[in-house]
Parts: structure tokens; C-alpha cells; sequence
């Protein structure tokens, strides 16, 4: 396993950059969230990204997508997320993707791949119940009758869940909460009939919502991969996602050190430059530091994602842990390098304190992460 | 067979004759263990430690990338990469420790002249000569362009007047190599130079430093009217101190190792702060029993583990080391530090036994392990050093 992106990654990498700068300059973000948009991403962007292929980035080239893999679509994101840039592009180009083309069956494939390529479809994943990401905590319960199953219950916290077309929704088909086992993946149109989505107004101004199921009834053909096996299936998929959304940390806080650093070399206190003051240079190095080695565990997770390594799951709660704390410290001293001007609405930079915080949260936080390294390294 | 693999066969055949059974792994442990620095005192307490030593020397394996003609073992990376493996299979020991290789052999490859390589280099890879850092003093330590001993021209030679301090093994050592003042008059930083000091010449004197461990490795080192040949210059006069930080740099790299070397070593010899976490604070299926402890050492073992993927990653980059020397000093010598920590607080009051029989050897070995990491984010420029290099070199951060 060698920690170096491919030319091809690169090269996404760089078109990433460009096109965030270009196209998604923070103003974007701000102005979606000043509009009170009800999506909280604008379908016109998320064209522009369709015509670029990042939506089919995790797809087989059968279904029209690129299939340049887990760091492809993950050094995508972490540009995008140097500008805040919001777009379905996580919960669809990287959850939607990765689980139909990984379980899904053939029809399903040929069903949604394409139209997930086109930007047609996107997508969402609904797992949990309350305030702390446990996938084993899930209770709502799918209920055989006939060739259907009957759902009933509430998700919540569910990302683009607001506006997804497809629901891939992890649901209780035997056993109790608390178990991994007896658990299972379906399909769910979004709009079929006992689904309620209810928007949620979050600190980070995404697009989240927390989904009622009453009497939903879903066929037995959209059950995604095997019955009761849904709890191994939806860890797969939440890895992929952790690492995925541990790039996008290492992005925010590379942006908010960035933003920070410049700041050092410009405002000027006592006659001097601030970034002169050694209580501020040690920080901003131990910060560097915390960056390098982000940098590293990210690299690492993704490229055993990329190369289906044994060490896969390690490396994901390595990678989340690892991101979710240097973000928190980044977040937070790049507000107070700022001064006042740090908590202002104005200013850009309280725009990464409240989407780190939240995205700490996303699919478990550092010390979930921290304890589920400690239980997969054996102690 | 292509050459890599004919390489690969004549090594694990050469090692299997000649790498000695005590200085592999599953050696007999009642065979006392010595700590090779090589030198005209040097003394075996197993004599398999000095035939290892010289087999090695004579292949120059101990520096397996310097040419030849220098004494080296004149491998490719390749090949270098391939010996550490098949040494590695077999657990052979590293033949020989020395500041020689770590620090000076690099820069004299980079600015000796010929007849300089060829003088020292071959002593230092077969460990016949061995070195001792003449850098700080007592009134230059972090600010160590400061230096005041002198060395004034005569002629023929340089009569070398002045203190050193925290030279390690200066006791022990056959040679010097100093950083002394030779250009009163030109800025702090224009005036030093870099000198090549036989430790046996008269009015070189040294005495050495208890320090809170107990051991006595370092000392301070006095030089009166010592007379240095002209000959032992490295580069230009008044240039030493682009070499002295190169040098550092070398160094640097080297300490940083000790954040995962110590780790890797540990795990499975007991000197592991998992494995003593479970002896000392009880199992349950399989997991620390006290979850206080749990999670500090699961904390611990992430940055361990982001810590090793960014040596790798450095490594696979290609090494942009003089960006990168800083940060892994800083975080390889923090990192240690706190390993230890964890490893006594787990321990006990075991984690600080100091003498005598009631304690194990381990737990007495531990206590001065732990009280010699504090040095390490000492030596070699300090963590507050480390990041004043980071901030105006890496981050281009600006000075009052
Ligand atoms: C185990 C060990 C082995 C050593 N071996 C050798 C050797 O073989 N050869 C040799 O030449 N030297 C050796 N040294 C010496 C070592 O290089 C010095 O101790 C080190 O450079 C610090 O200098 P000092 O001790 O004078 O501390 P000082 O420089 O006086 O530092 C005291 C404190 O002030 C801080 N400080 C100083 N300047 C700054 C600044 N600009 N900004 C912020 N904080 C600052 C330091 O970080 C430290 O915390 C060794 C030291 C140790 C501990």
C-alpha cells in the first residue's frame, strides 16, 4: 500500500480544486443558507458536478460510471469541503453508489446506477433513532406480511433526507435493539405512501431531516443484499462513508488552518503582525502537525478501502477519530486567532465550527471510534 | 532469477553463516546482552557482539548505501530494503549503534573532501572509531549559534580553547565533532566551524553528568589549548554552521524513530503498555478492564498508528525531509514521552521501582526508561525549538 495519490487521482483532485474556487466560493454556501433554501444545495451546481462523472465516480463503467474508486470520490470531496461546497454528492455519489453497486441485485442495479450517473436520483441513508449514531440501537421494525414488509417507526438525522428520492433504509426484521444481528436493508422510495420527512434546521445549515414511517409497504424485491445480514452490510457501507466524510473533514480543516494562517501574517496588534507572537506560532505548528497526520490516516483508509484491506475497518475509525479531533481543536482555535471578528455572523470562519461540530457526529463520533479501534485492535 | 532475487538468496546465505545465534531473535537469554557502540575501548561481554560487529563492518553493511570505496556496502535502495528484510525474518540485531552513522557520516559524504571520506568514513561503518556531538554549551543551548569555544589559527594549526556540555558518551568516545567559534569579529551565524577533534589529544579533558535516571551518559567536555591539524576543517572556514544544521536534521530524523522504534520493540517483550495495562489492571473479554485507562492507551495507540502512516507517507512521498524533520522530532519524542507515562501509571507503584530485589528487573529497567525519554524532547533542539522551526520555516509565520 503506497500513501501517494495516482496521477488519475490527482488529476480529480485538482479539477476539484478549480471548480470549488471557481464555481462554489463560500459566498455559495452562504447564500443558500441566507435564502433559507429548501434544499440547502443548488440543483444547478449539482449539474455541473453531474457533467464532471463525481456522482458515478464509485460505479462500473457498465452502468455509465468511472469506477475511479474510494480515494477518487474522497479527494473530490475533501476540495469541496475547503468551500463548504454543498451538494448530494456524499449521501449519493458516495452511500447511494457504493451500496447498490456492492448489493445490490442486478434489476437494482440497472434500476438506479444509471440514473444515479445522470443526477437523476439521489439518495439517502436512514439509520438512526436518537441523538448518538448506533446502528445496533435500531428499532423500528419491518414486518413480514405476504410478499411485502410493513414499516413502522421513526428515523432520524437522516443526511439529505429532506429531499432524497431514494431512502436506503436500515430496518429490524428479528431480534432485539442492541443487536447487529437480525437486521436488514430495503429500498425505499422516498415518495411512497406513509413517509413523512421532516426538515430539521441544524447549526451547519445542511439538508438533514427526520423521516415518520406509518404502515409503509415495501416489496420483498427491494430488500438491498440479504435478509437479517443488513447489520454487516450497513457497516461495510458506514466504513466507506466514515472515510469518505473524515476527507471531507481533513478539508474543513485544512481551509479553516489556511484562513487562520493568513490571518496571522496580516492583522496587526502592539505595532506587529499577531503571527509574530510565539503563543500563536506554537499553536498554529502543533495544529500542522495534527493536519500532517490526518492527512496520513485518511490516506491510509482510503487506499485500503481502494485495495479491500483486511485492516479496512481499523483504519476507517482511525481515520474518523483522527479527523473529527484535529477539526474540533482547528475549528476552535481558528476562531479565537480571530478575535472578534471570529464570532461575527459575518465572517466566514464560524461557517467550520458549526459544520465540524456536526460532522464530528456524522456515522459516529471520535469517541465512538475511539472505542470501536480499541475493541477491532484487541484490547 | 533477475538480480534483486540472486540478491535476496546470497543475503539470507550470508546471514544464515554469519549472523551469529545471540544476535538473532530466540537467542538463549541467559547470554548477557551488550549495547554496541563499537570504539577503540570497546569491550563484549558477549563475544558473538563484536564477530557480528566486525562481519557486518567488514561487508559494510552497517552503512549499506555509502559506496564502497568508502567502506559501504554500496547497495541500491532496492537491495538495502531486501537486507532489512531478510534481517528482519531472522530478528538479527542492529550490529552497531553510533552517532557516527546517524549524524556525521551523511554530512562528511556531503562536504568532507576525498581524503576526509576516505580517512574516517570506513572507521565509522566498521565502528573502529567512535564519535561523540560537540555542539552545546553551557551558555548555548537552544540558541546554539551563541557558541563561544574558540578556535584560533596558528599556522599549522587551530588552538582550540573552551567548555562543551551534554556530550553524550564524551567518555567513551575516541573522536569529536565540535562546533567552535573562528570568526570573533563576523555575525554570530558567519563565524563557527566545523572540526574534527581526536578525543586523545592533550587538554582535552571530560567529566561526567549523573543524570535524574541514575546513569551517567553525558559530560561535560573541556578543551585547553588543544591543537587541532588544519586538516580536520570540514568545508570552508566559517561555514560550520550550514553543516551544523544539516547535521541537526540527520539527527532529528533519528530521534524521531524513537515514537515507533520503542513501540515496535515492545510489543511482545512486555515493554508494551498494552499488554501491561491487562497484567496490571486485570482482562475482561479481552479488554482493559479499567475503562479510564482503556481509553487513554486507545487515544494513545491512534496517534501511534496516524503517527507510523505518516512516516510512511513521507516515505512514499519521497522524503521532503528538511520540511518534515521538525514535525517528527517533536511528535516521535512527545509521543514517547506519553508511552512511557502510560506505561508506569499502569504499572503502579511497580512503574517506579528504582533497586534492589523485592522489584523485577523489568519494572526497574521501566522507571529509567521513563525518566530517559524526558530527555528526548531535549536533545537534538527541544519541542519549543521544533516549533519555532515549523512556524517560520513551514509556515512561513513572521518574526518581531
Ligand atoms: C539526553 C541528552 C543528550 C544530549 N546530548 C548532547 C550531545 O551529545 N551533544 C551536544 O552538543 N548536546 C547534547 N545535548 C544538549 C541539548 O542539545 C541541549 O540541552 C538543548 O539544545 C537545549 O539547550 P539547553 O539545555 O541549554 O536549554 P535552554 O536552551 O536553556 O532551554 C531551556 C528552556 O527554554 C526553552 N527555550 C529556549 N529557547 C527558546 C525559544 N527561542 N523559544 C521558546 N522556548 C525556548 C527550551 O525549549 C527549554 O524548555 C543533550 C541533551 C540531552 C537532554
Amino acid at each position: 500500500m503506497k500513501l501517494v495519490l495516482t496521477e488519475e487521482e490527482q488529476f480529480l483532485k485538482d479539477t476539484a480544486k478549480s471548480f470549488a474556487d471557481e464555481r462554489s466560493p463560500i459566498t455559495h454556501f452562504r447564500s443558500l443558507r441566507d435564502h433559507n433554501d429548501p434544499l440547502l444545495w443548488d440543483q444547478d451546481l449539482w449539474n455541473e458536478m453531474t457533467k464532471l462523472g463525481w456522482p458515478g465516480i464509485l460505479i462500473p463503467e457498465e452502468y455509465g460510471g468511472s469506477d475511479f474508486g474510494i480515494t477518487g470520490i474522497s479527494v473530490i470531496l475533501n476540495e469541496c469541503a475547503k468551500t463548504l461546497t454543498p451538494s448530494p454528492l456524499f449521501a449519493t455519489g458516495v452511500i447511494g453508489a457504493y451500496s447498490i453497486t456492492n448489493f445490490g441485485t442486478e434489476e437494482q442495479k440497472q434500476k438506479y446506477l444509471p440514473k444515479i450517473v445522470n443526477g437523476e436520483l439521489t439518495t439517502s441513508l436512514a439509520i438512526d433513532e436518537s441523538s448518538h449514531h448506533n446502528p445496533a440501537n435500531t428499532e423500528i421494525i419491518a414486518k413480514k406480511e405476504g410478499s411485502n414488509f410493513i414499516v413502522n417507526g421513526k428515523k432520524t438525522f437522516v443526511i439529505d433526507g429532506a429531499s432524497a428520492d431514494l431512502i436506503i433504509l436500515l430496518a429490524r426484521t428479528s431480534g432485539n435493539k442492541g443487536d447487529m444481528a437480525g437486521l436488514t436493508l430495503f429500498l425505499v422510495n422516498s415518495d411512497s405512501k406513509g413517509i413523512d420527512k421532516i426538515k430539521l434546521d441544524m447549526a451547519d445549515s445542511r439538508n438533514y431531516a427526520n423521516i415518520n414511517f406509518s404502515e409503509v409497504e415495501i416489496p420483498d424485491s427491494n430488500i438491498l443484499g440479504d435478509l437479517e445480514t443488513g447489520g454487516e452490510t450497513v457497516e461495510d457501507i458506514l466504513d466507506i462513508g466514515r472515510i469518505a466524510m473524515a476527507s471531507e473533514m481533513l478539508g474543513n480543516a485544512e481551509a479553516a488552518f489556511e484562513m487562520t494562517l493568513d490571518y496571522l501574517k496580516q492583522r496587526k496588534q502592539f505595532g506587529v503582525l499577531i503571527g509574530s507572537f510565539q503563543a500563536l506560532q506554537h499553536r498554529a505548528a502543533e495544529m500542522f502537525c495534527e493536519i500532517e497526520l490526518t492527512k496520513s490516516s485518511v490516506m491510509g483508509a482510503m487506499k485500503a478501502a481502494d485495495e479491500g484491506s483486511n485492516e479496512l475497518q481499523r483504519l476507517s475509525s482511525l481515520a474518523k477519530t483522527v479527523a473529527g479531533e484535529t477539526l474540533h481543536l482547528v475549528s476552535n482555535e481558528a476562531v479565537q486567532m480571530h478575535g472578534g471578528i471570529g464570532v461575527t455572523d459575518e465572517y466566514d470562519i464560524g461557517f467550520f465550527l458549526k459544520r465540524a461540530r456536526v460532522a464530528e457526529q456524522i456515522f459516529g463520533s471520535s469517541k465512538y471510534h475511539t472505542e470501536r479501534y480499541a475493541n477491532l485492535s484487541g484490547f | 532469477m533477475n538480480d534483486l532475487d540472486k540478491f535476496r538468496e546470497d543475503t539470507k546465505n550470508w546471514l544464515d553463516k554469519n549472523c551469529p545465534p545471540s544476535m538473532r531473535s530466540g537467542a538463549d537469554p541467559t547470554i548477557p546482552v551488550d549495547e554496541v557502540w563499537g570504539g577503540r575501548n570497546a569491550k563484549y561481554k558477549n563475544p558473538e557482539s563484536k564477530i557480528w560487529l566486525d562481519r557486518m563492518g567488514e561487508k559494510g553493511w552497517t552503512m549499506p548505501t555509502v559506496p564502497k570505496e568508502y567502506g559501504g556496502g554500496g547497495l541500491t535502495k532496492e537491495e538495502v530494503k531486501v537486507l532489512n528484510e531478510e534481517m528482519f525474518v531472522i530478528g538479527a540485531k542492529s550490529p552497531l549503534l553510533s552517532f557516527g552513522i546517524w549524524m556525521l557520516a551523511p554530512v562528511l559524504l556531503e562536504y568532507g573532501t576525498e581524503e576526509q571520506k576516505k580517512e574516517h568514513l570506513p572507521k565509522i561503518i566498521k565502528g573502529e572509531i567512535r564519535w561523540c556531538q560537540g555542539y552545546s554549551e553551557p551558555g548555548s543551548g537552544s540558541d546554539l549559534a551563541s557558541l563561544a569555544t574558540k578556535a584560533e589559527d596558528t599556522g599549522d594549526t587551530f588552538l582550540v580553547n573552551g567548555q562543551k556540555v551534554w556530550t553524550s558518551y564524551a567518555d567513551k568516545a575516541d573522536w569529536i565533532f565540535a562546533l567552535v567559534r573562528t570568526g570573533p569579529k563576523e555575525p554570530k551565524h558567519d563565524g563557527i566551524s566545523f572540526l574534527l577533534i581526536d578525543m586523545e589529544t592533550k587538554g582535552v579533558t571530560t567529566k561526567p553528568i549523573t543524570l535524574i535516571s541514575g546513569k551517567s551518559p553525558f559530560c561535560e567536555t573541556f578543551f585547553d589549548d588543544v591543537e587541532v591539524p588544519k586538516g580536520n576543517l570540514i568545508g570552508e572556514l566559517n561555514a560550520g554552521w550550514t553543516i551544523a544544521k544539516k547535521l541537526l536534521q540527520h539527527e532529528r530524523a533519528f530521534i524521531s524513530n524513537f515514537g515507533l522504534a520503542g513501540a515496535v520493540a515492545g510489543a511482545g517483550s512486555g515493554r508494551d503498555v498494552v499488554s501491561i495495562a491487562k497484567k496490571r489492571l486485570g482482562e475482561e473479554n479481552g479488554k482493559i478492564k479499567n475503562s479510564f485507562y482503556r481509553s487513554e492507551i486507545a487515544s494513545h495507540k491512534i496517534k501511534e498508528h496516524a503517527f507510523g502512516l505518516t512516516l510512511k507517507r513521507a516515505g512514499d512521498e519521497g522524503g521532503k525531509a528538511s520540511a518534515t524533520a521538525s514535525m517528527f522530532k517533536l511528535y516521535g519524542t512527545e509521543h514517547n514521552k506519553k508511552r512511557h507515562e502510560l506505561m508506569v501509571a499502569a504499572s503502579g507503584v511497580d512503574g517506579l521501582a528504582w533497586d534492589g530485589d523485592e522489584f523485577d528487573e523489568n519494572d526497574k529497567n521501566l522507571t529509567r526508561a521513563w525518566l530517559r525519554t524526558k530527555g528526548n524532547s531535549i536533545e537534538g533542539g527541544t519541542s519549543e525549538v521544533q516549533l519555532n522551526v515549523i512556524s517560520k520555516r513551514v509556515l512561513g509565520l513572521p518574526t518581531q
